[in-house]
């Protein structure tokens, strides 16, 4: 599938700061179900920084902003050419070891509730995951606006609502509790006509499953991550994994404004 | 030079400077106490506090102005930022900071200084009279500053300490002579009267330069000498003339080490040229109270200046 | 227990001390009491003082020096030598390994999960190769003795060990108050150490870096219990101490505010946590870090000493595998042994811990600074059973190792001279080369009997002499 991304991000300042500088992690990832067609970032009045792709095969792209400035447009633009691989990362480099991501984070902290929701039997490691993230899918159930950026994942299973953030921090801490490494995963996902009234920024989760790799399982959609996804980055969890990371210089409240679109491009 | 240590430079300079100011204030404060008063002595001091701005965090703590409230108040509370001892206090902690852009000359005298205050600090205050407190505290600021000129290079350090030094001076002297003169003789028919004179001669004393004047004028003791002396006078180690000329020497100095002249320089000289160009009959046409109050103005506005350009990195 | 004294054996004075032994006769109580407050006046003259986190009282606290200087022969110190180097070259092995290939876990000659599931393994630094491949470039290494021959390493520190300022200023009042001891003794010299950093950090700078690196030290602050060190090491090096608000990110690079506008930084010394260094990546709530700094970092705009991540080569629990790194790395037999340790976190090593409590010391994995320790032999009953529920607790926070007969050698006392427990901190660097300076911080326990060293806890400092052959 041929997908479209337009996606900005507003940064106003209610008086103007000394400088800003921000990481991004806005480039799709290099693997067999992604192919980009072309892709550009820009950001006003921003100066580009040093650039890389980190252990886990994540592009990383760091911009400055000299003050005085009390308003930045992050703009991201471009067309990728997607493929259904059933979740599954096949051809992606990385070298950050699987086992680094047994390790919980704040947002991630298994309770006893996530625990026992992990409890799904045993059995074959793939049939285990998803099953996992089918509990997930029919524990917290999707409710914009009940939970903020800093909700846990027990914090979300204990209201029983959420967004595809708390199901992608609470599939992640049930599977860490089993042993199994997991990591949050943050891009675009395509909603057709008829599709759900999901955002256009998506997020989910990745389970390192025995005999495939890492393997994407999206609980807010009951799916695996197919050709409407774009994948960007990862991390151990939402802030970690976070597309765009800025830090301001100067004392001022920040407003942010978002908007995204994911479209089925004109072959 | 890092600009915060060119920052805290510059602020060791003024606090040391600040604590010579509150030890002098708390003499002229206390030989007010000493004569008989046209409003009693309660609400002369009260104006005194009013001037500097400490009224009432003054009153806050302490029930009358008796002369054991005002040494506790300029000397030893922790509270008011003036005081001799918040003052010495942090002089000495910046000093820590920044203790690889003194020397160890420099450091000694401001940590004894720091260590010494401590020690008194302890003492019961029936062992202190005040005169050992003001000649502790000019005695180390002396020894700060000696060690400074005597040992320290002559590099953009020294002309962030000395610039320190010349602004906070020349604002104490402005404001002191303004606290006399706007505050102490309230009523115009005061003028020339023996109160008058008796307090023109404290100040003077509390500037330390009451010997000096009488040197260089003889004589009765007049508005006009004195203005002459504090202001106009390049011989007056106090004088807004002498501090003006220190900073602009000590910012060219910096402008000729850096390279660009910036608005701070600019701004040095033309509150320079405004002294230079002026007569004492020229500030009692403006008034002498109004003449001060552009002045202390024009001096906050250039440290502002003297701030941006080199304290805080930002200028390229 | 018997303990080894380096000073005297067997009736007689061992040769390093030789010279020594007139030194304290001609030295009366009266005279000794009249150095010992000059040495004091000293210290505290050149602002030379300790503060101790959360203990609350005198921040201008010094810590005691004994003027009784701890002395090693030359032969002595080579085998040291070689042993340290060789133990800092491996534990640099293995963090460039840990972070790249993992061939180390991949050949199992270390568990995975102690090394990638550790708080300190670091995911950001994974797949960066620093400058000259070096992570940890000031290895402190704490070494005690139990015999003539016999050194074992107490533990690593590969993140930003502290103390070498004592090390310098040991020396030099020793040289300023006993001259004529150093006429007598030929005694090798410490102060090209901040020197030999200086090569060590420029060493290290980032290819982007043409001409002279532009060093600095970063600090947390002035209330910092270490800021004397970073100020002095800053002074003897000629760099900027800098603070994380003097630095800032523009483009691909850090840089420093000054008087003169922003000048480009190239190599960072940092003595702060990984966790505070970029809030943009670590702790989002930290103020003493630089926004960006990482991502600098990783693209190779500026080096960071030590690296981030390092510090999972020291933790106490992979301390164990440090003899296995260094013959899995450089194909050699480790000259300086670790002491014998059990993982709490075995199930049989855990058994036998608790049944032995009395005669073990327990650490913290994770704690420094002889806080959560508890030395078995001088406890109560009570504090040994509150360290067995806490073992039972969480088993795999803890190590346990038998309490080594520490060395002692002789150190003024109230009653006079008297031997006291002391231990070894050398510092070597790594940058292009392996460098050491012959010396290192002695600390020494105080109180009679005490097996505890830290400063934290009592411990003082001496001066370390290593003769000339």
């Amino acid at each position: 599938m041929l997908l479209q991304v337009n996606h900005v991000t507003r940064y106003v300042y209610d008086r103007p700061v000394r400088g800003v500088v921000q990481s991004h992690r806005l480039t799709p990832s290099v693997f067999a179900g992604q192919k980009v067609i072309d892709w550009q970032v820009t950001v006003s009045d921003g100066q580009k920084g040093g650039s890389f792709r980190d252990g886990a095969g994540d592009r990383i792209e760091s911009w400055s902003i000299r003050g005085p400035v009390s308003e930045i447009l992050v703009t991201v633009t471009g067309r990728v050419e997607t493929t259904d691989l059933v979740g599954v990362l096949k051809g992606h480099k990385e070298t950050t070891p699987p086992q680094s991501y047994l390790r919980s984070t704040a947002p991630t902290e298994a309770d006893v509730a996530l625990t026992e929701l992990a409890q799904v039997g045993e059995g074959e490691p793939l049939a285990v995951a998803h099953r996992m993230a089918e509990a997930v899918a029919g524990a917290i159930a999707y409710a914009p606006g009940t939970t903020h950026a800093h909700t846990t994942a027990a914090e979300a299973l204990a209201q029983g609502q959420g967004v595809c953030q708390d199901h992608a921090h609470a599939l992640i801490a049930m599977a860490r509790a089993r042993g199994i490494p997991a990591r949050y995963v943050s891009g675009y996902l395509f909603a057709d006509a008829e599709g759900q009234a999901h955002e256009a920024a998506h997020a989910w989760a990745e389970l390192h499953v025995q005999g495939y790799g890492w393997v994407g399982f999206d609980p807010a959609n009951r799916c695996c991550p197919d050709d409407r996804y774009i994948r960007l980055g990862s991390g151990l969890d939402a802030q970690n994994a976070a597309p765009i990371r800025g830090i301001s210089r100067g004392i001022a409240e920040e407003a942010m404004d978002v908007t995204v679109a994911v479209l089925a491009a004109q072959q | 030079m890092l600009s915060r240590t060119a920052d805290n430079l510059f602020w060791i300079a003024r606090y040391m400077e600040r604590a010579e100011t509150a030890a002098r204030l708390l003499e002229v404060g206390s030989r007010i106490s000493l004569i008989p008063s046209a409003h009693g002595y309660r609400s002369e001091w009260d104006s005194l506090l009013q001037a500097l701005g400490a009224r009432d965090l003054f009153a806050h703590k302490y029930s009358e102005p008796g002369q054991r409230n005002i040494e506790s108040f300029l000397f030893f509370d922790p509270e008011n930022a003036s005081s001799v001892s918040s003052c010495v206090t942090r002089a000495r902690e910046n000093g820590r900071i920044v203790r690889t852009a003194l020397t160890s000359q420099v450091w000694d005298a401001l940590n004894t200084a720091f260590q010494e205050l401590r020690a008194l600090e302890r003492k019961p205050r029936s062992e202190l009279d005040l005169s050992l407190l003001t000649d502790w505290t000019m005695r180390n600021s002396a020894q700060v500053r000696g060690a400074i000129d005597a040992t320290l290079l002559r590099n953009d350090g020294y002309n962030f300490l000395n610039i320190g030094y010349y602004l906070e001076r020349a604002d104490a002297t402005a404001r002191l002579m303004d606290v006399k003169y706007y505050v102490l003789l309230p009523r115009v028919e005061f003028v020339g009267s023996g109160l008058d004179n008796y307090q023109w001669g404290t100040l003077l004393r509390a500037m330390s330069a009451h010997r000096a004047f009488h040197w260089a004028y003889g004589g009765d003791i007049t508005a006009a000498k004195i203005a002459h002396f504090l202001i106009l006078n390049p011989q007056c180690p106090r004088s807004l003339i002498t501090c003006a000329r220190g900073l602009v020497n000590h910012l060219d100095r910096l402008a000729a080490a850096y390279g660009p002249r910036l608005a701070a320089q600019e701004q040095a000289a033309a509150l320079l040229a405004g002294i230079e160009g002026a007569t004492v009959e020229d500030i009692f046409d403006e008034g002498l109270h109004e003449f001060l109050t552009r002045f202390i103005g024009d001096a906050a506005a250039l440290g502002l200046a003297i701030r941006d350009a080199y304290l805080t990195g930002d200028v390229r | 227990m018997t303990y080894f004294n380096e000073m005297f054996q067997d009736g007689k004075t061992r040769p390093p001390y030789a010279r020594l032994a007139n030194w304290t006769e001609s030295m009366p109580a009266p005279l000794r009491q009249m150095k010992q407050a000059e040495a004091e006046a000293l210290f505290r003259r050149i602002g030379i003082t300790f503060a101790v986190y959360g203990e609350g009282g005198d921040p201008d606290r010094l810590i005691p020096f004994d003027m009784f200087p701890r002395v090693f022969t030359g032969q002595e110190w080579s085998k040291l030598e070689r042993g340290i180097k060789q133990r800092a070259r491996a534990l640099n092995a293995f963090l460039l390994d840990v972070y790249g290939r993992g061939e180390i876990v991949r050949a199992g000659r270390i568990p995975a999960r102690l090394v990638y599931q550790n708080e300190a393994y670091e995911q950001a630094v994974v797949g960066i190769v620093p400058p000259k491949g070096v992570y940890s470039h000031i290895v402190g290494i704490d070494i005690v003795r139990t015999g003539p021959e016999d050194f074992f390493v107490l533990e690593d520190n590969c993140r930003t060990p502290s103390g070498v300022s004592y090390m310098l200023e040991n020396r030099e009042i020793m040289m300023r108050m006993f001259p004529d001891l150093f006429r007598e003794n030929r005694i090798q010299p410490v102060d090209s150490y901040p020197a030999r950093l200086r090569r060590t950090l420029a060493s290290v700078a980032p290819a982007k870096c043409k001409g002279e690196p532009t060093v600095v030290i970063l600090t947390p602050g002035h209330f910092n219990s270490a800021y004397y060190e970073h100020s002095f090491l800053a002074d003897l090096m000629g760099i900027e101490l800098v603070e994380g608000q003097d630095l800032f990110v523009e483009g691909e690079f850090v840089w420093m505010r000054t008087t003169e506008g922003p000048r480009r930084v190239d190599v960072i010394y940092r003595r702060m946590d990984d966790a505070y260094i970029d809030p943009l990546c670590f702790r989002p709530d930290s103020m003493l870090g630089i926004p960006g700094l990482m991502d600098v970092y990783r693209s190779g705009g500026v080096s960071i000493c030590s690296a981030p991540g390092a510090g999972v080569a020291d933790d106490k629990a992979v301390y164990t595998f440090v003899p296995e790194m260094v013959r899995f790395y450089l194909g050699e037999e480790p000259i300086l042994q670790n002491v014998p340790t059990w993982q709490c976190g075995k199930a049989d090593d855990c058994q036998y811990v608790l049944e032995n409590l009395g005669d073990l010391v327990v650490k913290e994995v994770h704690g420094s600074g002889g806080y959560g320790m508890l030395v078995g032999p001088k406890s109560t009953q009570a504090q040994i059973e509150l360290f067995r529920d806490k073992i039972k607790a969480d088993p795999s926070n803890y190590i346990a190792q038998p309490t080594l007969a520490l060395s002692t050698t002789p150190t003024f006392v109230e009653e006079g001279i008297a031997p006291r427990h002391v231990d070894l901190r050398p510092y070597c660097l790594c940058g292009e080369s392996i460098d050491l300076v012959p010396g290192g911080l002695t600390r020494v326990a105080l109180t009679d009997g005490s097996l505890v060293v830290n400063s934290s806890q009592g411990g003082g400092v001496k001066d370390t002499w290593v003769l000339a052959e």
